[in-house]
């Protein structure tokens, strides 16, 4: 009889099962551990209490991020409770034997970021991390989500999770995008379609010619967001892109052993035929600039239309939550995307902080200024992409058109170092989440892509960027 | 982990759709290192206004519901971030069921590891727990994961469903941790297995 045929996530998922148990659980064997200081502390502690040892140090890698300022580090933490946390992290890591980038080192940054960089995170891995985002690894072919902090205790301790399998979900993103469309407009677009709850109970497998033609970046980028959908994970078979992108990186294998990875990582695409519970189709040339007008990334729009008007909702409750979402954005059903003015730019976050996103500002910002009013930030998503970024003499281009140029971490994302929005200020943002007082209380969010962003900066309002290149 | 059987309470409703993690506890709260202290900033935004004061029009604010129990809402439940600090607010603050038409995934999963019991029922029987709900403290609801029902005040029995392993350890307290570390013969035997298979996957030092 033949095999039934299997889809990439079936098939990283069945290698990695230590044990059935009665009623499906399984007991998911885990080859990376991500750890950061806002989701560890308790977990440690947890062990501590119990007398437990972390099982695999030697496949868990620490990093400092949410909490970090991203202006100079030569200065101490000035909020005690960031500093508590970085602290804990640091005694953590000490007490436990955990490997660590500590903040001053090139290799800090954002640990989605970091993971595909260092080649920590490789095709056909499982690999969690106590954070959402963590979907972002997929990109590699990786079996990657974000877990709580009991999860992360029970991986420190066991190196397992008790899970039960996903069900598939295909996203088939047919046919070229248009110049001045990026993964970020595409992944907005599969979102706006599917709903933030459209993945629930799924792993979402991202394919099709327009997720081929992604770099790794851009293939970051789409997986990184499909938690916004509400999937587990999010996946993207392994090619000669894939590939490449592992070839030579720090922690990756090297030279016989890269070959035999190779080899292996070959037998992973999903076999023709595999069946998918939902199957989603999109056409890439239908795509144009996108920019969310909500308080969820499903409530997105292309930029060359309106702000959206309630009263055409026919669903009662929709229709509540529409006009809450305008209420608290303070918009105009009607209003033109495009005559919404704002007030800051943050470019950077585990969506948009790579190097070829900021060489996408930059290729909008250069020759241009930032318009007055406006503050503007770009902020690396590590040392390293920082360090690259000044060598092709970005920082110049940016600090000239008058952005600011920062240091790593998840910055104005999440509002939990100092960079975040005040009550009421507006701001276009390549990060993923535009949930009320995402970016600080009362600040107001518009998610949209690097070119996007650095297109807002220069004209003061939400813009085509099409209109600029 | 306290163990959770059957629990019998004033239900407060909370009649939005995607409740996400930021609104359940914002980002700025987590600079914590405890699991507990975060009931008083659970739901911040929506219960105190710029001024730290209380918005008497919010439902836990109101002199019936402060002692809530059971939390009912709508669909997708905790979306957002993996954040635990959304359980351990609605712990902290006493909350130890939560009734929606369905619930995010890492949300529900985080729920389980903390005593609460995520309870999904379809929306129109949760609109009329909501409608329930509005006799306030006499609205007293059970939920009894043993038998697998939620009780109206009306004493009518709304079964619901319940994945078998997790309702398990949920009705012993039992600690997730112990019950994998049983198993860990078998996490030895795939690993000694691994070595070999994924030769490729290098150790990590720094």
């Amino acid at each position: 009889m033949q095999e039934k045929p299997k889809t990439l996530f079936d098939k990283v998922w069945n290698a990695h099962v230590v044990e059935q148990l009665t009623d499906g659980t399984c007991i998911l064997y885990i080859d990376r551990h991500l750890v950061h200081e806002v989701t560890s502390p308790q977990a440690f502690e947890g062990l501590r209490a119990a007398g437990r040892s972390v099982r695999r140090p030697d496949a868990t890698i620490a990093v400092v991020d949410h909490n970090i300022p991203t202006s100079d580090r030569s200065l101490p933490i000035i909020e005690p409770e960031s500093l508590l946390q970085v602290e804990t992290l640091e005694r953590n890591v000490a007490e436990f034997g955990v490997p660590y980038f500590p903040v001053r080192d090139i290799r800090q940054g954002i640990v989605h970021i970091i993971g595909p960089e260092q080649g920590l995170s490789l095709p056909g891995a499982t690999i969690v991390c106590g954070d959402s985002h963590t979907a972002t690894h997929g990109a590699l072919s990786a079996l990657a989500f974000g877990i709580g902090t009991s999860e992360v205790e029970h991986v420190l301790a066991t190196q397992t999770l008790l899970q039960k399998p996903a069900k598939n979900m295909l996203v088939r993103v047919d046919g070229k995008l248009a110049p001045g469309c990026s993964a970020k407009d595409i992944v907005l677009a599969i979102i706006g379609r599917i709903g933030t709850a459209g993945g629930t109970g799924h792993v979402i497998e991202f394919a099709g010619e327009a997720i081929r033609a992604l770099d790794m970046a851009g293939r970051m980028t789409v997986c990184n967001m499909a938690i916004e959908g509400g999937a587990r994970a999010g996946m993207i078979a392994p090619d000669e892109t894939t590939f490449a992108y592992v070839n030579g990186r720090p922690f990756a294998p090297q030279g016989e052993a890269f070959d035999a990875a190779v080899a292996y990582w070959k037998t992973l695409p999903s076999d023709s035929g595999a069946i998918y519970d939902i199957t989603v189709v999109l056409d890439a040339a239908t795509i144009v600039p996108q920019v969310t007008w909500g308080t969820n990334p499903e409530a997105v729009a292309d930029i060359t239309g309106l702000v959206p008007d309630p009263a055409a909702e026919p669903d009662e409750a929709k229709r509540a939550q529409m006009q809450r979402m305008l209420s608290y954005m303070g918009l105009t059903p009607g209003q033109k995307l495009t005559d919404i003015a704002i007030d800051v730019v943050f470019i950077g976050s585990c969506t948009n902080g790579r190097i070829e996103d900021i060489r996408a500002a930059a290729a909008v910002a250069r020759g241009r200024k930032v318009a007055p009013g406006v503050r503007a930030l770009v902020v690396p998503g590590s040392g390293t992409v920082k360090q690259q970024a000044e060598a092709e003499g970005l920082d110049l281009v940016l600090r000239e058109a008058g952005f600011e140029w920062r240091e790593a971490g998840c910055s104005m994302c999440l509002g939990m170092n100092p960079d975040k929005l005040t009550a009421g200020q507006r701001c276009a943002s390549t990060s993923n989440r535009n949930f009320e007082g995402r970016q600080g209380p009362g600040g107001r969010t518009h998610l949209l892509s690097p070119a996007m962003a650095a297109a807002a900066a220069v004209t003061g309002r939400l813009t085509d960027v099409r209109e600029l290149v | 982990m306290q163990p959770f059987t059957k629990l019998t309470g004033v239900a407060a409703s909370l009649p939005l759709a995607n409740v996400d993690t930021d609104k359940i506890i914002p980002a700025r709260f987590l600079k914590t290192i405890k699991r507990t202290g975060l009931g008083k900033n659970l739901f911040d935004t929506l219960r105190y206004d710029e001024t730290g004061a209380e918005r008497p029009e919010f439902v836990l604010n109101q002199p019936a519901y402060r002692n809530a129990e059971i939390l009912i809402a709508h669909e997708n439940f905790g979306c957002g971030s993996s954040r635990e600090h959304a359980p351990w607010a609605l712990l902290d603050f006493g909350i130890r069921c939560v009734i929606a038409p369905d619930f995010a995934d890492i949300f529900h999963a985080n729920c389980f590891k903390n005593g609460i019991l995520p309870v999904r029922l379809p929306r129109g029987i949760c609109d009329q727990l909501m409608e329930d709900s509005k006799m306030g403290g006499n609205s007293r609801v059970s939920v009894d994961l043993e038998r697998q029902v939620v009780v109206r005040p009306s004493g009518e029995e709304i079964p619901f469903q319940i994945d078998p392993f997790r309702r398990e350890l949920l009705l012993g307290g039992l600690d997730d941790i112990d019950q994998t570390l049983q198993h860990a013969p078998a996490i030895d035997s795939y690993e000694a297995r691994g070595k070999a298979e994924r030769a490729w996957m290098p150790s990590i030092t720094v």
